[in-house]
């Protein structure tokens, strides 16, 4: 039983990387850019929420929409300053920008708010509560939400990326910028819109990841970065779903490496993300051969 | 000739160094040459083999362990230094396998993520120390001042090395073919280049002489402390050799040079002030990055027509004038 308890952890789990990925997905479709600041971004979004939530006494739930608002508007100012004058320069200038971002970030959270890590104090009995099936699995519903809310998050993005208006425009941008120009579409803007879908997203991850575990400075890339990037690999390029896929086999294999020997955790999971990336480089649910 | 008459004699008034300053001072040095040394191989995979790797830590890491592991079965470290670098190159040929079809950030993820993956197999192992770390033994009982200069001359050999290795890498034939792909990949494929061969050949050639460094971080150290934050897995030593390449100049030899002074004046004047030197260096890096694509020495080189250490040919038209019209700016870096 201890291994279905696992497996079910494992799986839920999935959904939070699901989320951390998404966001790098999105970027990386829309603009081509590896943002390497993705986890760091992610955890300033944790720490924002911290700071609101010591200041205004909001409940927890209530602080993800002001974040994810905040963190909009920063995804929109960056992509159409920095990230915007780093595309136009090459992309080798937008790996160091974004890489320059995520050091500056990491250490500068060092600084003002040292290496001690911190939660988001949830308190709600929501969190804390656990339901049972038969006498031995137990789900906590807090898990179950956070499955829940990257299934609603990556439908949502799905649903609107396919078949809105503006989704449409996001993919005409993304497939032939200057032909989309030529049609009246001003393609800093559309990258600007996408960046701060995208940032949104980010501040949704950071702020679970807050919660399921502790915030810290380093937990941006030593985590979130990374498993982010496995669970796009793991899943595929360019498919949302992958993306939930690539984020459920990732938190699977953690789950089951850890069942093992607690201490494999992360070795299974990046063992995984090896072997897609011999065997099948594509991703387990992209058809295209493009790695 | 006369540049390499005067890179002899700054070799060998650093070599005579220690004679004239005090151990704090070498030991700062043995800092700078460590760092010199990795950003001089960061120039060479991102700046000629376009390569933007941010797992370098890695090599480093296993660089530090080689020299640690024989080391705790009585092997000297300064022997360790050779075990480090040829271990270092012979780990980096199976990683290569895995990374080798991505391409920019993908790549540099990946490097990355096998950076991970190589410190959380170390840390498995108990009799090196695991997670916590194990001081080096075989140096203890040694004068600690004429350790640092030992210390020092082996930094400084290591880094001599590893310049003088690129320099003439980029001379012989694989330089050509690296050129050849930094111009135009598709054309040099086409005309039968071995693209990938090369590439390869670089990134072998960067993870030798960033475990040598490791190793001299291990010595200058005297112990070897895995983990992300202040081990030798730190993503903060590839931010360092990249930042100073970019600062410095990138695709130049003289890049790494400039640029590891650089970071070493910013980091000698805000040493009390913990992290700020990175966060200054990472906003220069940037900053440079954007409106100075070539860097300090490019903006030099622009300007005057340098070069310390020739490794481009100029096609002159016949009557024109030695000095070089401006490249323009598309060029410059790729």
């Amino acid at each position: 039983m201890a291994w279905v308890n696992a497996i079910i952890q494992g799986l839920l789990i999935g959904g939070l990387y699901a989320l951390f990925a998404c966001g790098l997905s999105l970027l990386f479709g829309v603009m081509k850019v590896v943002n390497l600041a993705h986890g760091d971004l992610a955890t300033v979004a944790g720490y924002i929420g911290v700071g609101i939530i010591a200041v205004t006494h909001v409940p927890v739930l209530w602080s993800i929409p002001i974040v994810v608002v905040l963190m909009a508007v920063l995804g929109y100012v960056l992509q159409r300053s920095l990230i915007q004058a780093a595309i136009s320069r090459g992309e080798l200038t937008t790996l160091i920008v974004t890489f320059g971002l995520s050091i500056i970030i990491e250490n500068g959270l060092q600084q003002f708010f040292t290496a001690n890590s911190r939660g988001l104090g949830v308190g709600d009995s929501f969190i804390t509560s656990s339901f049972s099936i038969g006498s031995q699995i137990t789900i906590a519903w807090f898990n179950l939400g956070i499955f829940v809310l990257a299934v609603v998050v990556l439908l949502g993005l799905q649903q609107f990326m396919s078949a809105s208006k503006y989704g449409r425009l996001i993919r005409a941008v993304a497939d032939d910028r200057e032909a989309a120009q030529l049609s009246g579409a001003d393609y800093r803007h559309v990258f600007g819109v996408a960046a701060a879908i995208a940032f949104g997203t980010v501040a949704i991850a950071g702020i679970c990841d807050g919660m399921v575990t502790t915030l810290n400075p380093t937990i941006g890339t030593d985590t979130i970065l990374l498993f982010a990037f496995a669970s796009v690999v793991i899943g595929g390029l360019g498919s949302l779903w992958g993306t939930l896929i690539g984020g459920v086999v990732l938190g699977l294999a953690q789950a089951i490496g850890a069942q093992i020997n607690p201490s494999w955790e992360q070795l299974a999971g990046y063992a995984i993300f090896l072997l897609v990336l011999v065997v099948r480089p594509q991703g387990l649910t992209s058809r295209g051969a493009q790695a | 000739m006369w540049s390499g008459i005067g890179a002899l004699v700054v070799v060998v008034a650093l070599f005579l160094f220690p004679y004239y300053v005090g151990p704090g001072t070498t030991g700062i040095m043995v800092q700078g040459l460590i760092v010199l040394t990795l950003a001089s191989m960061w120039n060479l995979l991102a700046g000629y083999a376009g390569l933007v790797s941010v797992g370098q830590q890695g090599f480093l890491g296993l660089g530090a362990y080689f020299v640690l592991i024989p080391a705790m079965h009585g092997v000297t470290p300064w022997a360790g230094l050779v075990i480090a670098t040829v271990g270092a190159a012979v780990c980096a040929l199976p990683l290569w396998w895995l990374v080798a079809r991505l391409r920019l950030g993908y790549f540099a993820i990946a490097t990355w993520v096998l950076a991970t993956v190589i410190m959380l197999v170390i840390e498995q192992i108990s009799s090196i120390g695991g997670g916590t770390g194990e001081p080096l033994p075989g140096l203890t009982g040694m004068d600690p001042a004429v350790l640092t200069a030992y210390t020092y001359w082996a930094a400084l050999i290591v880094a001599v090395l590893a310049i003088g290795g690129v320099y003439l890498l980029l001379r012989s034939k694989i330089g050509l073919v690296l050129t050849a792909i930094r111009d135009d990949e598709r054309a040099a494929r086409s005309s039968g280049v071995r693209v990938g061969l090369a590439r390869m050949g670089v990134f072998i050639a960067a993870a030798a002489g960033c475990g040598a460094a490791g190793g001299v971080l291990a010595i200058e150290q005297l112990q070897v402390v895995p983990g992300t934050s202040g081990g030798v897995f730190s993503v903060q030593w590839t931010a360092e050799m990249a930042f100073a390449v970019i600062i410095g100049g990138i695709g130049t030899i003289e890049g790494p040079i400039l640029g590891t002074i650089v970071y070493m004046v910013l980091q000698q004047t805000l040493q009390s002030y913990n992290a700020w030197y990175l966060i200054v260096l990472g906003i220069v890096a940037i900053v440079i990055a954007i409106f100075a694509r070539r860097g300090l020495w490019g903006t030099l080189d622009e300007r005057f027509n340098i070069r310390l250490f020739p490794v481009g040919y100029h096609l002159w038209s016949p009557g024109e004038t030695r000095r070089r019209q401006r490249r323009p700016e598309a060029q410059a870096v790729q």
